[in-house]
């Protein structure tokens, strides 16, 4: 055994307790979807875990329909302080079963233990606790006195933090007074109904939030039901343009969160041992599975060198496998089909010229793989600089001055996330001024927390997630006039008959 | 023996690029005007095209990064000034909406004053709405997180169509200007004298360039091609509601442009912050405290 090797350490499934196989869940109970049953796999084994139920269209009407009634009944006669007191108490048995959770989420997604031990499942609890103090103080969510929930809420989520979205679109939702159907990813359903388990527990009135499980076909069917007031998806920016398209002229109130193909700018003055840690964070994180990864490294050239170097040495030091091992730093890639996707978009990348490198290692014969990826040589018009892979994989670019930095970086019709190296505090704000990114992380990367706002410009979509503004993307200000000022001038029949 | 003194009529031309232009399709369209008056029977606009679509847009896009980058101060001043500078022609804009509207003189004077107080109010936005709207966040962790809203870009601009030719335009866009956005405005099809009357206002007053970008003609023929345009980051249909304005919502989707649907009645387009912020979007940035 060599300096870097180490014992397996892995996690023990043993505290998980899984059904073999799970309904949907309306109204407060599990019940069998009239869709397909499909089976969930373990992305590092592909071996299955448990069967899942497939939502049909009546399903998901039966959903809708169990959610308009908690809201009518229940939900919006409550008191803000109960609904947090609801919240409070999800946040603290998401914190008392967080062992459990993070196990599973490991198992069915596929990420190291680690994080979903470290960060997906606390920053889980963190959210409940955070939403669960403003259930009662709407008042100063920024949207003026009395402002009112908006209804039944049609949540869609992805596979790449399954619970920690879930988490992002149901306390606020909550919070605000809405009641929810949320449909998880087809791939990633498991902690879902470990979070169902748990609003039983917490007593959460009966159809307040249902979850329904299934493919596109199922949140298709969600998000276009007409009893839904407000739509709320994270996923692709193709299925956000959709969604977009279809709801369009129907009043439900839209956020959408989408891709990103981050730049994360490295400036000749950087800390240099923070910024390789940081650039590892930014894109081998969750296998760079992230929307706001920072999948371009845009490198002033002087210090390219060094910085190329020093990352490969990093690499070689990242421990690839069994994602419950607690040592492990990237796990599998969630699914075959964005396996095929980063293996695509790297050999396109090879062809356009721009050169690969990975460090030696041996992936598992089992399960989904794709080793830590850098590509150098990279021109802007390459396809690996401008399509987000989704996938461990960083493009490497060059800039001599700020304002090439700042033009390469703005060089995208995303605008969710970007970095910043520098030891120079008025080099940052200026150029953190200039992004148009909704997250700017300066010395740091890939950092979330409840209280922060998250979201993107142009094609990431629109709306916030975390925060006040979070909140505002599930109220709507109290009804009546919008302004003191009253026009005599507008009130007026409309124009006609002058030509 | 006296005779009356003959007029000077005014061409009534687009406002695009801080440039009053014909429409490059060469094309007019009649404006009826209430007989009688001072005006003309019937005054001619310029009807425009979709290809002056696009080069407002263009000129809008030239024009974000300066507009965007002044200081919320200076750019309350320029707002204040299109007040300014609007009160000095009150008559003249009067003239223009009684005999476009139809409406009487007095009504006409009314409408003027409240739009000039309008861009008052809006200007006192500038250096204020971040405060309103952005926010310090307290997370967990050795850092220093602000959340402040910039604009979105370039918007786009139904302006209403019913009666307030000119207060319905300014409810449009004097909000959308308050943050740093650029606009291309499609004024109101049949009373379009004031806007573009307003474009000489506001050529006058420290509006750079390029900012405001003015269209009269048709918004069913117009409309179309600046909510597919790749280069326009926001619609605003405020007054869309008699054109096909779900397709438009549609189109605008194929680049995920931030919409704002229409309005109709009284509170059509009423001042409000909530004007201003839509057209933002919240920067989110951390920066790392260092460990003492």
């Amino acid at each position: 055994m060599t300096f870097l090797e180490y014992a397996p350490a892995p996690e023990s499934t043993s505290i998980l307790d899984l059904k073999s196989e799970y309904g949907l869940f309306i109204n407060g109970e599990f019940v069998p979807g009239n869709g397909e049953s499909f089976t969930t796999i373990s992305p590092a084994t592909e071996q299955k875990i448990t069967t899942i139920s497939c939502a049909s269209e009546a399903d998901v009407d039966t959903a809708v329909a169990a959610a308009r009634r908690a809201y009518e009944k229940t939900w919006s006669k409550l008191s803000g302080t109960d609904r947090g007191k609801y919240l409070f108490r999800i946040a603290r048995l998401v914190q008392e079963r967080s062992r459990e959770l993070a196990v599973a989420e490991t198992l069915d997604n596929g990420k190291p233990i680690k994080e979903s031990r470290d960060v997906d499942v606390p920053l889980v609890a963190a959210w409940f606790f955070y939403y669960a103090g403003w259930a009662d103080k709407l008042d100063h969510a920024g949207l003026g006195p009395n402002p009112r929930s908006l209804g039944v809420a049609a949540q869609v989520i992805p596979w790449n933090f399954p619970l920690l979205m879930l988490a992002w679109k149901i306390a606020p939702a909550l919070a605000a007074g809405n009641t929810v159907v949320l449909k998880p990813a087809e791939t990633t359903s498991l902690t879902a109904m470990l979070f169902a388990e748990i609003l039983q527990q917490a007593d959460l009135p009966a159809g307040v939030v249902n979850i329904v499980t299934g493919a596109g076909a199922t949140g298709s069917a969600l998000v276009n039901h007409p009893d839904v007031n407000k739509v709320a998806f994270t996923g692709s920016t193709a299925v956000g343009r959709s969604i977009a398209r279809s709801t369009a002229g129907t009043g439900k109130k839209l956020t959408l969160e989408l891709g990103g193909k981050g730049a994360n700018i490295v400036f000749d003055d950087a800390p240099i041992d923070q910024a390789i840690e940081g650039i590892v964070n930014g894109i081998f994180f969750n296998q760079g599975q992230v929307c706001c990864a920072g999948s371009r490294l845009l490198v002033q050239e002087s210090v390219h060198d060094e910085v190329v170097e020093r990352l490969k040495e990093r690499l070689s030091t990242l421990r690839v496998g069994d994602p419950l091992d607690k040592n492990t730093d990237i796990g599998a890639i969630n699914s075959a089909s964005q396996l095929g996707r980063m293996r695509e978009l790297s050999d396109i990348g090879e062809q356009e010229g721009a050169t690969r490198w990975s460090p030696a290692s041996n992936l598992p014969q089992q399960g989904f793989w794709f080793p830590p990826t850098i590509f150098t040589n990279v021109s802007t018009s390459h396809r690996i600089a401008r399509d987000e892979i989704f996938g461990p994989v960083l493009s490497v670019l060059t800039f001599r001055t700020p304002t090439e930095a700042i033009a390469k970086a703005n060089n995208t019709p995303y605008g969710l996330s970007a970095g910043i190296w520098s030891d120079k505090g008025s080099r940052v704000l200026a150029v953190a001024d200039k992004l148009r990114a909704g997250v700017v992380w300066a010395n740091t990367f890939n950092k979330f927390d409840p209280a922060s706002p998250f979201g993107g410009y142009k094609e990431s979509g629109y709306g916030r997630e975390g925060g006040r503004h979070g909140l505002g993307a599930y109220l709507a200000p109290a009804a009546g006039p919008k302004s003191s000022v009253v026009s005599a001038i507008m009130n007026k029949t409309p124009l006609g008959g002058s030509k | 023996m006296s005779t009356a003194r003959l007029g000077v009529p005014k061409t009534y031309k687009l406002y695009i690029g801080g440039k009053f232009v014909r429409s490059e399709s060469g094309r007019v369209y009649e404006v009826a005007t209430r007989k009688g008056g001072p005006m003309l029977n019937t005054v001619n606009a310029a009807k425009g095209s979709r290809k002056d679509a696009r080069d407002a847009v263009t000129a809008a896009r030239a024009a974000v990064s300066g507009w965007a980058g002044t200081s919320g101060y200076n750019r309350g001043q320029v707002l204040y000034r299109i007040a300014e500078v609007l009160d000095g022609r009150r008559a003249q804009f009067a003239e223009e909406i009684a005999a476009s509207e139809g409406v009487s003189d007095t009504a006409a004077a009314a409408q003027v004053d409240e739009a000039i107080d309008l861009w008052v109010w809006y200007a006192g936005w500038a250096d204020k709405y971040v405060q309103v709207a952005g926010n310090a966040n307290p997370v967990s962790g050795p850092y220093f997180n602000l959340s402040t809203p910039e604009p979105t870009g370039v918007v786009a601009v139904i302006a209403p169509q019913g009666v307030g030719s000119l207060l319905g335009f300014v409810r449009a866009v004097a909000p959308v200007l308050v943050s740093g956005n650029t606009v291309v405005v499609l004024g109101n099809e049949r009373a379009p004298l004031a806007a573009l009357s307003l474009g000489e206002v506001l050529a006058t007053s420290d509006v750079p360039a390029g900012v405001v970008n003015i269209l009269s003609g048709s918004p069913a023929e117009i409309a179309p091609w600046l909510a597919s345009h790749a280069d326009v980051n926001a619609l605003d249909l405020l007054g869309a509601e008699n054109l096909d304005w779900v397709d438009l919502q549609i189109d605008a989707a194929e680049t995920l442009k931030r919409v704002l649907p229409p309005e109709t009645g009284p509170d059509a387009g009423a001042p409000s912050i909530d004007r201003i912020t839509f057209f933002t979007e919240t920067k989110t940035v951390w920066h790392t405290k260092g460990l003492l």
